[in-house]
């Protein structure tokens, strides 16, 4: 669990030696990084439980997860690198490719499907990689990493259906779309632009948010503030005051009932 | 509301809509402390604490509060069933994992208001004597893991969370996890499993949580909604709670409605409120297109039809209409959306989501969506019908949790309202409209 300096003594490694993978970890994952994973192994009872944020991490310095950053959690966790990678590839926002500078995630499950996100989904992949060859899920348009550059992917029910149809850039919200708000959106953000979600904070990058999911926010205190609270949430609350509607009176001091007989 | 203060409890201005959970949404910056703190904020937490821990299982057993995450499960027995003296450490998880198709209900909570989740938390772990509780978010949901993670931090700071809470000797932490991408995370075993830093997969019950759940440890999983209900229940107590709602279902509950309506939103009502009056408030049918079909509580519950408009929509009133509760995520569907083409969008979504553990699932939503698909395509035979609900029977009650069951609602329940459209497709042999564009 302490720091390793070889990476050649950890489990797994006594397969086929990947010595591109032993030198990249320790290059890769800086000093912070190390202490970001202690930090975040130190929130739990169990230290496997940080696995999850862990991938996060090593995301947030990668755009993705690749080879070395599943070597680095294996060390950090006492764990195989086969036992990270199963977990790794369970969860759809582990990326096995570099990502984009930013994702793009459109919700094409039924309801917003109904409502048009299929479509959205379509004219973005044509935007991004032509009509002859759209791009395709979890595909990049332009060199992954560099500013400008989209991942796109269609996703299921993103649970804002209030907004139907909805998209994400980076995890925050960008409601009720269209094919043409959402070319816009993506055009802008090859553009370098990051143009405010409807829900969400000021827009950074898919590397930063990774280290957000890890559950890093210094430096970011204001991002909480970042509007939540569309019409479409509020609507039943509206009713409610326009109309001048409560839910009963609580008593003013309501009894709680005795300690119940031992059973 | 205080202001409208009738000891009688029956206030003549008590409205179809009733803002419990809700009632701070439009406050502004209602998720800081400050608001909360200003709006009887964890003023249910110092009555608590004085409180002998069994007196608030009891109290949450008196209200009648059933688990708002779509099983229903009494959330006071669930409570009375971890072992107390076993010298064992108890924990509390909150499942924050909203995914279930049409299902928005916790994520503008958690946005809105995520101290009224807190205060829950720690009178939960309070009442159960747990000292570590995770509130596990869904990955995606990144503006509620802030807003959340937030909220812990000023409660820590207020005293709320640490040691010797409100110098009551309770002590209790509390860790924000964010998820990763997996719908199945929701089922609640393998929401421990991926807590634990494991795929997300369903365990074999029993053992149930309560006896061998996080880390072997007893544990209560329940749902955002659920615990976000318990610091009013204790401010108001349990009768105040069931002037609300049914006997059975007791409450107020937040409804969210969707798709092809006027105004689509979260309108937190009592149970048993029916889908004409929702679409009342909800300025009815969009276009004034007729209704055709709709969810109660997601799309693992039956679908139901224009038939169903008064329906109470309590647990027992959706099971007596042969579908379910669920999470009250109504998605309601007009008449230019075609049934068959809905319903494989939901089937590709369970083959995606199948967290291939057991067979019966992870083949069975494979095949269903194969079917659909080549039936969509213009491909299909009336046999199909036949062979989808074969499949179906081979998936309901023959899998490991319940998303096999889940996967299986959508297409036995549009079959039996739809079978024609089904077979319409199969003998035109034409590919069908997709969903209607608005």
């Amino acid at each position: 669990m302490s720091e390793s300096p070889n990476e050649s003594t950890m489990g797994g490694s006594a397969h086929r030696p990947d010595a591109t993978v032993g030198t990249a970890v320790s290059a890769v994952f800086s000093s912070d990084v190390r202490t970001k994973a202690k930090q975040i192994i130190a929130r739990y009872p169990v230290a496997q439980s940080a696995l999850l944020p862990l991938l996060h991490l090593v995301q947030s310095v990668e755009g993705y997860v690749s080879q070395a950053g599943i070597e680095f959690c294996a060390e950090q966790l006492d764990l195989s690198k086969a036992e990270v990678s199963a977990v790794a590839t369970f969860y759809t926002m582990y990326k096995r490719r570099p990502c984009g500078e930013h994702l793009v995630s459109v919700c094409t499950n039924t309801l917003c499907a109904a409502l048009g996100g299929e479509k959205i989904y379509r004219t973005l992949a044509e935007h991004l990689g032509g009509e002859e060859r759209p791009l395709g899920h979890e595909e990049t348009a332009g060199e992954p990493g560099t500013p400008g550059s989209v991942t796109l992917e269609h996703v299921e029910c993103l649970a804002a259906c209030d907004f139907a149809p909805v998209l994400q850039v980076n995890y925050e919200f960008f409601d009720k779309q269209t094919p043409e708000s959402a070319v816009e959106l993506v055009k802008a953000l090859q553009r370098g632009e990051r143009p405010n979600p409807t829900r969400g904070a000021p827009l950074t990058d898919f590397k930063q948010v990774g280290l957000q999911l890890a559950g890093f926010f210094g430096g970011r205190e204001s991002d909480v503030d970042g509007p939540s609270a569309s019409p479409e949430t509020l609507r039943g609350a509206w009713l409610a005051q326009e109309q001048g509607w409560t839910a009963p009176a609580m008593p003013d001091d309501a009894p709680l009932p005795d300690v119940p007989e031992k059973k | 509301m205080n202001a409208t203060n009738g000891a009688d409890g029956r206030d003549a201005r008590v409205g179809p809509v009733t803002p419990v959970l809700t009632k701070r949404w439009m406050s502004p910056r209602s998720w800081t402390l400050k608001t909360y703190e200003q709006l009887e904020g964890y003023t249910a937490l110092r009555k608590a604490l004085r409180a002998h821990p069994d007196q608030l299982i009891q109290l949450v057993k008196d209200s009648g509060l059933r688990g708002r995450g779509g099983a229903g499960f009494p959330a006071g027995m669930k409570w009375g069933f971890i072992p107390q003296n076993d010298g064992k450490p108890h924990y509390l998880v909150i499942n924050a994992d909203e995914g279930e198709p049409g299902t928005c209900k916790d994520v503008p909570l958690m946005m809105a208001d995520p101290h009224s989740l807190v205060e829950g938390v720690i009178i939960t772990a309070y009442a159960i004597r747990s000292h570590y509780a995770a509130i596990y978010v869904r990955g995606e949901a990144l503006h509620c893991i802030r807003r959340v993670h937030a909220a812990v931090q000023e409660a820590y700071r207020a005293g709320y969370l640490g040691k010797d809470i409100l110098g009551s000797g309770f002590d209790l932490d509390v860790v924000v996890h964010a998820g990763a991408g997996a719908y199945i995370c929701g089922e609640e075993t393998a929401l421990l499993d991926s807590l634990e830093g494991k795929r997300g997969q369903p365990r074999l019950k029993p053992p149930f949580p309560a006896t061998a759940g996080l880390y072997s440890a007893p544990t209560v999983v329940n749902n955002v909604e659920t615990i976000a209900s318990v610091p009013y229940i204790v401010n108001g107590g349990s009768g105040w709670f069931r002037t609300m709602g049914t006997e059975k279902s007791p409450g107020p509950k937040i409804y969210s409605i969707t798709g092809h309506v006027e105004r689509p939103g979260q309108y937190e009502a009592p149970l048993g409120i029916t889908l004409r009056e929702l679409l009342k408030l909800a300025g009815g049918m969009k276009d004034n297109i007729p209704l055709k079909f709709w969810t109660p509580g997601g799309s693992s519950t039956p679908l139901l039809t224009a038939e169903h408009l008064d329906v109470p929509l309590d647990f027992e009133g959706a099971a007596e209409a042969g579908s379910m509760l669920g999470t009250t995520a109504i998605q309601v569907f007009n008449e230019t959306v075609s049934v068959p083409w809905a319903v494989m969008k939901w089937t590709e979504f369970y083959e995606h989501e199948s967290c291939g553990k057991c067979t019966p699932c992870r083949e069975g939503t494979f095949w269903l969506a194969q079917v659909l698909q080549r039936m969509l395509r213009g491909e299909g035979t009336p046999e199909d019908v036949e062979t989808l609900l074969d499949v179906c029977d081979n998936i309901l009650g023959r899998s490991f949790c319940a998303l096999g069951d889940g996967a299986t609602s959508p297409i036995t329940s549009a079959i039996k309202y739809f079978r024609h459209e089904f077979l319409e497709l199969c003998e035109k042999n034409q590919p069908a409209l997709a969903g209607a564009q608005s």
